[in-house]
């Protein structure tokens, strides 16, 4: 056996060991990989089903006025403790239609108040406006406020749970 | 005295800590670099160490629970020993770190010690600064307070603007599709264990960096970066003149890093820790969520950039900056490093403090906020206590004009000033704004009956510079 062909041998054999090193190395990242990243990244694919959270007697809700009602999330974690809850505005009109607004700003998702003397919504942080029918009236929103879907049961307001709305391009 | 003696020599035997560490401790350094300009970085490391020490701290106290974290905030700070302080040390040291980040990007900024060879220093320390605004987010968050959950939603919203997969980003950064149990544990495991390690790892890499390349010589005009012969020109400078890093250059790293400590100490044992707001409950409405002080600024940009504009600065403006600074050592890395050659180097960390400064004054008064708690209009400024007047300035009160205009001294600052609109406007032009609002008023047409309407006009004509006379008001 000559020299040189001693070497490539030997070249091929450490070769061979740098892959079969990389190689098992990057299969058990891979392997222990999925479980990690899948767990991780859950949350954007496994999502809540929505339920009908009562909120309040029809009769409660002064006619044509907006009131905030509070209700639990679709799915509370054990420890969410008050973190679980959220918000709506509910008005009650003539024939009891129910007109429902996230309390989230469509800007970025501020929290609106209603404001009865003037008939609007109006948000905190950067000034957004809104009227009485949700439509923008001042400020940077890009959208009117989030409808939330409602329905009346065995004379309860009920209100259907629903994810932060965000405002996508 | 023998016996310890004996000790740490077998340990060095054993070892050989000592026998590698110290020639990187004592390599030499260019003498100028040894200069109070070159103290920043070092501090901010120190910053960091801190807030590693602090972090693990509360760590043995903090239950990251969305349901809990309020209350072990609560019990930290007014119940446990030292807690207190060591929440306002980690608070204070937090300020100081993003602080010292960025006079130590103005020095390197200031004398180019980006370019040749040290591009990769400027890069890294670029991903450091990124990294610690992120723990300053995320940290906000975990101080689990109204304050923390309505930031994250609005964190939320902007990840949302994100072409495409903004949706996914959103539920992925608060764990879900609402506020809730996930949201906390995931900040949690960001800010404690993802981006330090990630900090870590880039900042050891920084650190050899600068042992590998050397620390940049104190630039002199007229003396340009060649690549060709930069590194045997460093060499033989560093060989005639320079100094032991240690202690002849970092003592005044140890006296600046000991002034800052000690001011972080004195922050946090004066002032303390920030107050925690009302509990995380996302169904309180009763919420401002302005960030702490060194967000302020960008606040005030989400707040001012023009609507249509909106997503695009939103997503990319951040993309953008990211993309200049990480292109910053490729567009130049030769020629002059001193910033008496590069005057634009100064023209631009003007213009940035300019504006960072002039969005931060603004956005402590945001002027684009309804004062929702302003001072309602008194009898004697309304200048009647009956009559159409009166009633005018009722309206002003409670028909939320309040909330946007000022009238002498009392209200919002969202629109004018109203305090002398009679002077400006006439009575039917007044009528025509109120009906159909402008620029950013609302309009109050479906709002307000015809009674209102005119008696709103009646008492905003009043505002002139002298008054009429009560009679005029007094009659209905």
């Amino acid at each position: 056996m000559s020299e040189k062909t001693k070497t490539s041998e030997e070249c091929s054999r450490r070769q061979f060991f740098t892959h079969i090193s990389i190689t098992l190395g990057s299969l058990a990242a891979l392997m222990v990989g999925i479980p990690i990243v899948g767990s991780i990244f859950a949350p954007i694919v496994k999502k809540p089903r929505p339920i009908w959270r009562p909120v309040g007697e029809l009769r409660s809700f002064t006619l044509n006025e907006y009131v905030k009602v509070n209700f639990i999330d679709a799915s509370p974690l054990p420890w969410s403790g008050i973190t679980a809850e959220t918000a709506a505005w509910v008005r009650r009109s003539e024939n009891d239609e129910l007109t429902v607004f996230s309390v989230n700003c469509a800007h970025l998702g501020c929290p609106v108040r209603w404001v009865s003397g003037a008939k609007l919504f109006m948000c905190p942080c950067h000034g957004g406006v809104y009227y009485s029918d949700g439509s923008v009236a001042a400020g940077p929103p890009p959208r009117g406020l989030y409808g939330y879907p409602a329905r009346i049961k065995d004379g309860q307001v009920e209100v259907k749970t629903s994810p932060i709305p965000i405002t996508t391009v | 005295m023998k016996f310890f003696n004996n000790a740490w020599n077998w340990f060095e035997d054993r070892t050989g800590l000592m026998g590698a560490l110290w020639p990187i401790m004592t390599h030499a350094v260019p003498k100028n670099s040894a200069s109070w300009f070159y103290v920043f970085g070092s501090a901010t490391m120190f910053a960091f160490l801190l807030q590693i020490a602090t972090g693990v701290t509360l760590a043995f106290m903090y239950v990251p629970s969305a349901g809990e974290a309020y209350q072990s905030l609560e019990f930290i700070t007014n119940q446990t020993t030292f807690g207190r302080i060591v929440r306002g040390l980690h608070n204070w040291g937090a300020s100081a770190m993003i602080l010292l980040v960025g006079l130590h990007m103005i020095r390197v900024y200031l004398t180019a010690s980006y370019k040749f060879p040290r591009e990769m220093h400027w890069i890294s320390g670029v991903i450091l600064l990124s990294l610690t605004i992120i723990m300053a987010f995320s940290g906000q968050v975990v101080r689990w307070d109204q304050t923390a959950v309505w930031s994250t939603i609005v964190a939320a919203e902007q990840a949302g603007r994100i072409p495409f997969i903004g949706t996914w980003v959103a539920d992925f950064l608060i764990g879900g599709e609402t506020i809730g149990g996930a949201t906390l544990s995931r900040m949690f495991a960001y800010h404690v264990f993802i981006v330090p390690a990630l900090l870590i790892i880039f900042l050891v890499f920084h650190l050899y960096l600068v042992i590998k390349n050397g620390i940049s010589e104190f630039p002199k005009a007229g003396e340009p970066v060649d690549p060709k012969t930069y590194r045997e020109k460093y060499e033989a400078s560093v060989k005639r003149d320079g100094v032991p890093f240690w202690p002849v250059a970092a003592w005044r790293d140890m006296v600046f890093g000991f002034i800052v400590i000690t001011t972080i100490l004195l922050i946090a044992v004066i002032i303390g820790p920030p107050d925690l707001g009302a509990p995380p409950n996302p169904s309180n409405i009763d919420a401002l969520p302005v960030p702490d002080w060194y967000f302020i600024f960008y606040f005030a940009f989400l707040a001012l950039m023009p609507p249509p504009m909106e997503t695009v600065l939103m997503v990319f403006g951040p993309l953008l900056v990211g993309a200049l600074l990480f292109a910053l050592p490729f567009i130049s890395n030769r020629g002059e490093r001193s910033p008496l050659r590069r005057p634009w180097a100064i023209a631009m960390v003007a213009l940035t403090i300019g504006s960072i400064s002039g969005l931060w004054a603004i956005g402590i008064s945001s002027p684009w906020s309804p004062h929702f708690d302003a001072k309602p209009l008194t009898i004697e400024i309304i200048g009647a206590d009956s009559g159409p007047v009166y009633r005018g300035g009722e309206h002003f009160n409670d028909k939320g004009c309040l909330y946007c205009h000022t009238i002498s001294g009392h209200g919002g600052l969202r629109g004018p000033d109203l305090t002398y609109i009679g002077d400006r406007l006439s009575a039917d032009e007044l009528t025509w704004r109120i009906m159909n609002g402008g620029l950013n008023m609302p309009g109050f047409g479906g709002t307000l009956s015809n009674v209102e309407l005119s008696d709103l006009v009646m008492f905003l004509k009043t505002r002139k510079h002298i008054n009429p006379q009560p009679s005029s008001s007094g009659g209905d």
